[in-house]
Order: C-alpha cells, then structure tokens, then sequence
C-alpha cells in the first residue's frame, strides 16, 4: 500500500506539470494583460511595470522563469495586489476557506448519510418522501439564495447571527457560511446515499445475514452500511477538493477573506500569477483527495488490493 | 420414518406480490410438511413458487411480498412472529443456504468474522470460543487449512469453497431444519457433486431435515425421501421419491420426467468440406502492468488449439467455468484477437481487420446465453432480428425485409405477429429463439452456439435443441456448440472437445467421449453428470 501510495504521489508530478503548462499558455491567450485597465496607465509607467515583472520576456523565457520560481516554491507577486505575494494571499486566506470546507464537508457526509439511510429503510413510506423532499429542494435552490436568506432570517431579523465577515474565526460568523455550503452537499449526499443502500439492501448476502437470524443493527450498520458508503466515498474525494478550495459565492455574500474569490477576480483582471497559483493550488487538492479516496476505497474493501 | 415428528407444517401458504400490474400471486394455498431427519425436495421450473415458499417461511419476502396461511414450527406461526422471536429461530433452528455462492457472503468481512457472529449471537459464545466453534465447522465442511481460511475474504475462494462456507454458517447453530434452495445450480458439475456428497453426509452426521428446492430431477431421485411437485404456485403432487418416479401421476410430473433432451446427432458425410478451420490458435490476456506498475500477468485463455468443423457438423465443446472454451468460440469469429491460423472457407482471415469479416459476418454467426441481456430492450423484435439484413443486404426493401422477418420468425416457431412487440413481453425460452431466428436470417453456414440452453428450464431446453436440429438439417449448418451441460452436448454434438485451463483435455466422436472417456479429467465430468443423465434416460 505504501508503495502504491509512493507511486501515485511519482505520477502526480508530470500531471501537474501537464496542468501548469496548458493554464500557463491558455492564460495568455485571453487577450489584454494585468496593466490594461479602464482609466489606461501611461505608456511610461505601463513599461515600467512590464519590465519590472519580466512580461517583456519571450513567453518561453517567462514560462521557464515562471516554472524556476515554482520549483523553488515562489508562486510569484500578485500584479493586481501588489503589496502581496501570491504565496502570501494562500497563506492567509487558505486556511479560512479550508476551515469552512472542511466542516461543511463533515456535516454533509454525516448528515447526509443520516438521512439516506434513513430514507432507504423506509423506502417509499412517509419517511423517505420527506427526506426526497428536502434533498430535491437542497440541491435545487442556489447557493445565492440560500446565503441571503440565511443573512435575513437568522441575521437581520432573529439577530442570532453576523449577518457577514470573519470575525477573526469566531463560531457565530462561521455558522452562515458553513451552513450555505453544506445543504447542497447534504442534498447530494442524502441522495447518494439512499440509492446505494438501498442497493445494498437488496444483496444477496444481506438476505443471508437475515437468514441467519442478525440483528437488525448487525444487519443494517455492519453488512448494508459499509458496502454503501462506496460511492459516497468517491462522491467525497472531488467534492473536498472543490469544498476546501473556496467558494466564490459564500465568500463573497458573506465577506469572507477567503481564497475562493481569487480563481474569478484574477482571471478577469489577468492576474496571471495568481491565476496560476490558484490553478495549482486546486489540482494539488485534487490530485491528493483521489488519492485518500483510492486508499479509503482499500480500506472499506478488501477486494481492493493495489500491489 | 413415517412415525417420526413434523417440525415445519405448512398450512394454505399464499404469497402475493404487489406490482405495478397489480397482486401477482406466486404461492397459491399450499400445503408442506417436513419430518425430522427426513430430506424433501420441492420440485419445479423457475416461476413455480418454490424458492418464494421458502422465503416467506423464513420472512424473507422482497418488501412488496406478502403471505397468508400458516407456516407452523414446533408450535408457533413463523408468518405472525414477533421479528425479535423470528431472530431466535432463523439461522438457529431453521437455516438455509441460497444458489448464488458468489454473492451470499458479505464482501467485505472475513470467512471467520461472518462463521463467528451467528454463533455469538444465538449461543452468546466468548470470541474466543466462537473462533473455535468456527474452525471445527469449516474442517466439518472439509474447507482445508481452516485457521488460515478463517482470516480469507470471500473473494479469495471459489464458488464451490464459498458455498462449504455458507453450509457451514447455516449448520453452526445445529438447526432441525436446513432449507437448500438450489444450493449446487451456479457451480461447475464436479464440485455440484462434492456439495451434494456433502450435505449428504453432514445429515447422517447432524440429524437435521433437508428441504430442498430444485428444478434439478437427478439430485431429487439421488437424496429426497419426499418429493412435492409444484407449478404456477401450486403443488400439483407430492409422494415418496422412489414411487413418484416409478409412477408419476400428473401429465406436469410425466412432462418434467421426460424433459432430458434426447436423440443423436449423425456424424457428417465424410467428404464434407471443412468450413472453419484453427491451427494452434491463442488467446492471451495482459492483466495489470503499465507504467510504473512493473510486468503484467499474462493469463493464456486458449493455449495452441486445432480444431477443424466440417459442413452439416456440430462440435461440442465442453469444460467447466474458466476453461477457456468460450473464448475459442469468440477468436474463431475473430471477436478476439489470437495467435495461430484461422481458415473460413477458403479465406484466411487469422490477421482480417473489421472491415475485411464484414461481408464474412452474416456467414459466421453467434447465439449467446443470455436471452435476457442480448436482445436491446427498446427495439421491436422484428427489428430485432432484421437489423444484420440492413448491414448486409442494404438494398432489401422494408417490405421486403418484414418478409424476410415473418419467414425467420415461422422457422424459429414463433407467431410472426408478434413481431412488433418488445423482448420483455416474451418468456426466456421465446427470447432464445429470436435470437436464433436473428442469426438465421442471414443465412449463415456456421453458428458459434454459446450456452444457448443455459439459462432454460429442462423443458424449453429441450425444445430449443429440436429446433436447433431441425434448422440445422434444413440448412446445412455446422454448429459449434459451447456448454457445460453434458446432456444437451450429448443430444447436440457429433463430435466433442474438452477443454481445461485453455487446452485440449480429450478430443473424439460424441459415443466415444461418453463411453469411454481417456483422461482422468473427462471421466470426473463424466462421473459427476452421469448420476442424473442416466437415470434420467431410464425414467
């Protein structure tokens, strides 16, 4: 396994190689650059400026820089947040928007399971309607609905919570945020989670463990639950990555100084470093949660064998 | 025996099943008992009820499943049981094992974690001695190497091992009862009789009933001392095995007894002409490998096969699961690649790419076993079945074409009007014949049949290799027919090759094959299948 493990980490190199490359190139494709703005620099300064970051380079030349520099571990400066690096922004804003990923990631998968299991033991009774009910509804209704919502009702009228910020991490103000984040995913999960159990149910060795007189907690939870929880792990693995990389929406409405809002306002303004940096950013999430979800899959089945 | 005591008394069992179509009635008031000790089989095809018995004895009805009557067990109604008290019966004085071996053991859990936990639960055992209980039951099961098998994962045995284990889980509890619904169906003829020999021996040893549900006649004659006969929901007679079968009295009965497909096929005219030919074909598959993953596995599915069919012959290949003879089958057509010569006609065709066999395929056909998985779902049977005459004669006109279907659909016996309607609407037996009739409309010299009896109960089987005979006498075919079930190879095939692990095992005319089998390995599968094929003949 840990060989397995070594393996996949060798082969995650060319990958991000690959994907630095295509978001390198792609990027200057877009026409206009980070100093072309409205009110227009003058020509001097907008020179200056170019020469000062190396955009007068060759692209080839400012890609083996750029690459040199990533080696090195420097993203590079941001041209738009110029009193920050690239690397500066991620450090400060990062573990904001993983904190609110990652626990709206766990009450989605705990919730959510809650209520698919639910669901699939009372397949098609009053129980299970209820639970489509509000799956079909959390998925449905926007993020941009559900957070201002949340900011009227619980915010300006019942004055239990923030209406935004950070608060310097405070419970309340994460509350909001979190909770904007996680219904959707409680909706996808539950989802996920009702079918493949009730799949589960149905198995052939689910009837056995019946036949043989188990319990129905044995039944449920040991047998039926574990073979489940298959698909909810690959649901999982993609939807941390994108939960733990910010959300552009939730950070927004509710002021969050997060790094969602990056990917959005630095490719409109060709912040090309920091484009890039985000970029990089979400494939290592990405790369590393297919990972823990291969390695969680061994561990949940043991047909699942890597050597 | 007649005076011993009943420990399961059916009484007016009805089981029905809400569907979409409204209650289906699968059980229709039926009686059943079972003395102690004593074995029974309940006998029918697929439909007739006998599995959903069972179940509803065991309260293991699909959710929309109800049943009505009484299912008495020592003094209590199992159908109106609290569940808590139904849990103190099933798996302890009633247990059962099922025909998928497969897929009745969890995935995910070791053979020793499932053997230990009905034992803690119904005799609140230690681990420790659970563990133990647990290792004299596979060494009872004749599992080898029981501690370590304890820590194996169900994947890691065989279907017939995996089987050893369930009989195993169900005796663990010393039950009276022991339901085996088709306990030996999914598994190859030589291990069907070591599970059979098996339980044999554990009831002498265990004292327990046996009731078993089959459709297969020669295990009944072989081991019930009852037999129950039932069809469409109903027990259409039931008696002592010995004189049930010496003197049936329902026409059903009469009809099942003679199910075995009989008759012979000639060898061909010795001048025939050999139509496909294979010189040292074979077939290799890589497993796993790739970058950074080190060397693949090389699995070699058909290992230096010759094989030459002539026109108006069958050969029948036969060989237990994995032994490569379906495979052969598909490398003939070239639906694989292989190594070796492969000769059709007076074409080589050992390296033609797809586009070179297109105007080949309509003379080369395949038959597969499924009839429920081969035919698409959403087109029309007469689509269906003329859709290769649009690839190979695309200058047919429509009329002409349903012409063409009414014609094919006649010859396989079905109705042609009902050839605007979808495969669901047909029965398994039904569906194989359009499948055949999808193969004969173009006319084909030779037809790759790959268990196309399989899936069907005795009697259809029978039907469909009349038809198969008939069709091919009418046209000149040359069969290969691919099956484990030595009784249909026996009816079909003028000629016979047995496979093992991707070699030839023994290879020669049908009557020599069956009378005097060379190889140690021909004459296991013989002995294996005979015990039901010969009495069968004889009945």
């Amino acid at each position: 396994m840990l060989i397995y493990v070594f393996r996949r980490l060798l082969t995650a190199i060319p990958t991000l190689f690959v994907i630095v490359t295509l978001a390198f190139f792609l990027i200057r494709v877009a026409p206009g650059g980070p100093f072309n703005q409205e009110r227009g620099l003058s020509p001097e300064i907008k020179a200056n400026l170019e020469a000062q970051f190396g955009l007068n380079d060759p692209l080839w030349k400012q890609y083996l820089n750029y690459l040199n520099n990533l080696l090195h571990g420097s993203f590079g400066p941001s041209y738009n947040l110029p009193d920050f690096t690239v690397g500066e922004l991620f450090w400060k804003g990062l573990p904001i928007s993983i904190q609110l990923g990652a626990s709206a990631l766990i009450l989605a998968l705990i919730l959510g399971s809650i209520l698919g299991v639910t669901a699939a033991l009372n397949q098609n009774k009053g129980g299970d309607y209820a639970v489509i009910a509000v799956a079909t509804a959390g998925s449905t209704i926007p993020t941009f609905v559900i957070a201002p919502l949340i900011q009227l009702v619980f915010g300006l009228s019942w004055k239990l919570l923030p209406i935004g910020g950070w608060g310097d991490g405070a419970l309340l103000n994460k509350i909001g945020p979190v909770l904007t984040l996680a219904l959707p995913q409680i909706a996808i999960v539950a989802r996920l989670m009702r079918g493949s159990m009730i799949e589960s149910l149905r198995s052939h060795h689910i009837r056995t463990a019946r036949a043989l007189g188990l319990s129905d907690w044995s039944v449920v939870v040991k047998h039926a639950l574990r073979g489940a929880l298959l698909p909810i792990v690959s649901y999982a693995g993609p939807a941390a990555a994108a939960l733990l990389t910010g959300s552009i929406v939730v950070e927004t409405i509710f002021s969050i100084p997060g790094v969602g809002r990056y990917f959005v306002d630095a490719a409109l303004n060709r912040d090309y470093t920091l484009v890039m940096g985000t970029v990089v950013v979400i494939a290592i999430f990405t790369i590393i949660f297919n990972l823990i979800v291969d390695v969680l899959y061994a561990v949940v089945d043991p047909r699942v064998r890597y050597d | 025996m007649a005076a011993a005591e009943t420990v399961l008394n059916v009484r007016d069992l009805k089981v029905r099943f809400r569907t979409l179509d409204g209650a289906v009635e699968a059980v229709k008031g039926i009686n059943i008992n079972v003395n102690a000790g004593e074995t029974v089989a309940v006998v029918g095809e697929s439909g007739s009820g006998k599995s959903q018995t069972m179940m509803a004895a065991m309260g293991l009805l699909a959710s929309n499943g109800e049943a009505t009557g009484t299912v008495d067990y020592r003094g209590s109604n199992l159908l109106t049981m609290r569940k808590s008290d139904l849990n103190k019966v099933r798996g302890r004085k009633i247990s059962m094992i099922f025909q998928e071996p497969m897929t009745s053991l969890d995935p995910l859990y070791t053979i020793g974690n499932q053997l230990v936990e009905p034992i803690r639960r119904h005799r609140g055992l230690s681990a420790a001695a659970a563990r133990e209980e647990a290792l004299k039951l596979l060494r009872l099961v004749h599992i080898p190497d029981p501690e370590r098998r304890l820590k194996s994962y169900p994947h890691e045995m065989s279907g017939g091992q995996r089987q050893r284990v369930m009989i195993a889980m169900a005796l663990a509890n010393d039950p009276d009862i022991l339901i085996a619904d088709e306990p030996t169906t999914a598994l190859d003829v030589t291990i069907q009789a070591q599970i059979l020999v098996l339980l044999a021996e554990l009831q002498k040893k265990l004292g327990m009933a046996i009731v078993f549900i089959t459709h297969d006649l020669g295990i009944v004659r072989r081991f019930a001392d009852r037999v129950y006969v039932m069809r469409s929901g109903e027990v259409v007679e039931e008696g002592e095995a010995t004189a049930l079968f010496a003197n049936p009295q329902h026409p059903y009965t009469k009809m099942l007894l003679a199910a075995e497909p009989t008759g012979h096929k000639a060898p061909p005219a010795p001048d025939a002409p050999v139509l496909l030919e294979g010189r040292k074909v074979e077939v290799t598959f890589r497993i796993g490998g790739g970058f950074l993953a080190g060397d693949p596995v090389i699995l070699r599915a058909v290992d230096d096969i010759s094989i030459r069919l002539k026109r108006n012959q069958t050969i029948g290949i036969v060989g237990e699961s994995g032994s490569g003879k379906s495979t052969l089958g598909r490398a003939l057509l070239r639906l694989l690649p292989s190594d070796g010569q492969i000769r059709f006609g007076d074409n080589d065709i050992s390296s033609a790419d797809k586009q070179a066999m297109r105007p080949l395929r309509r003379e080369l056909q395949l038959v597969f076993q499924d009839p429920f998985g081969s035919l698409s779902p959403r087109m029309t049977v007469g689509q269906i079945i003329t859709e290769g005459l649009l690839v190979h004669e695309p200058a047919l006109s429509s009329k002409e074409r349903d012409r063409r279907a009414v014609e094919a659909l006649k010859e396989v016996g079905l109705d042609p009007d009902t050839r605007n309607r979808y495969p669901h609407e047909f029965s398994g037996g039904q569906r194989q014949r359009i499948a055949i009739a999808r193969a004969m409309i173009l006319k084909p010299k030779v037809v790759v049949l790959d268990e196309p009896t399989s899936a069907l109960d005795r009697s259809v089987q029978k039907q469909i290799v009349e038809l198969l005979r008939k069709l091919q006498a009418d046209h000149d075919l040359s069969y290969l027919f691919i099956s484990h079930d030595l009784a249909v190879v026996r009816a079909m095939a003028d000629y016979i090759i047995v496979m093992k692990q991707g070699k030839i095992v023994e290879e020669g005319p049908t009557d020599a094959i069956f009378d005097h089998p060379r190889e140690k390995y021909t004459q296991t599968l013989m002995a294996a299948a005979i015990d039901s094929t010969r009495f069968r003949a004889s009945a």
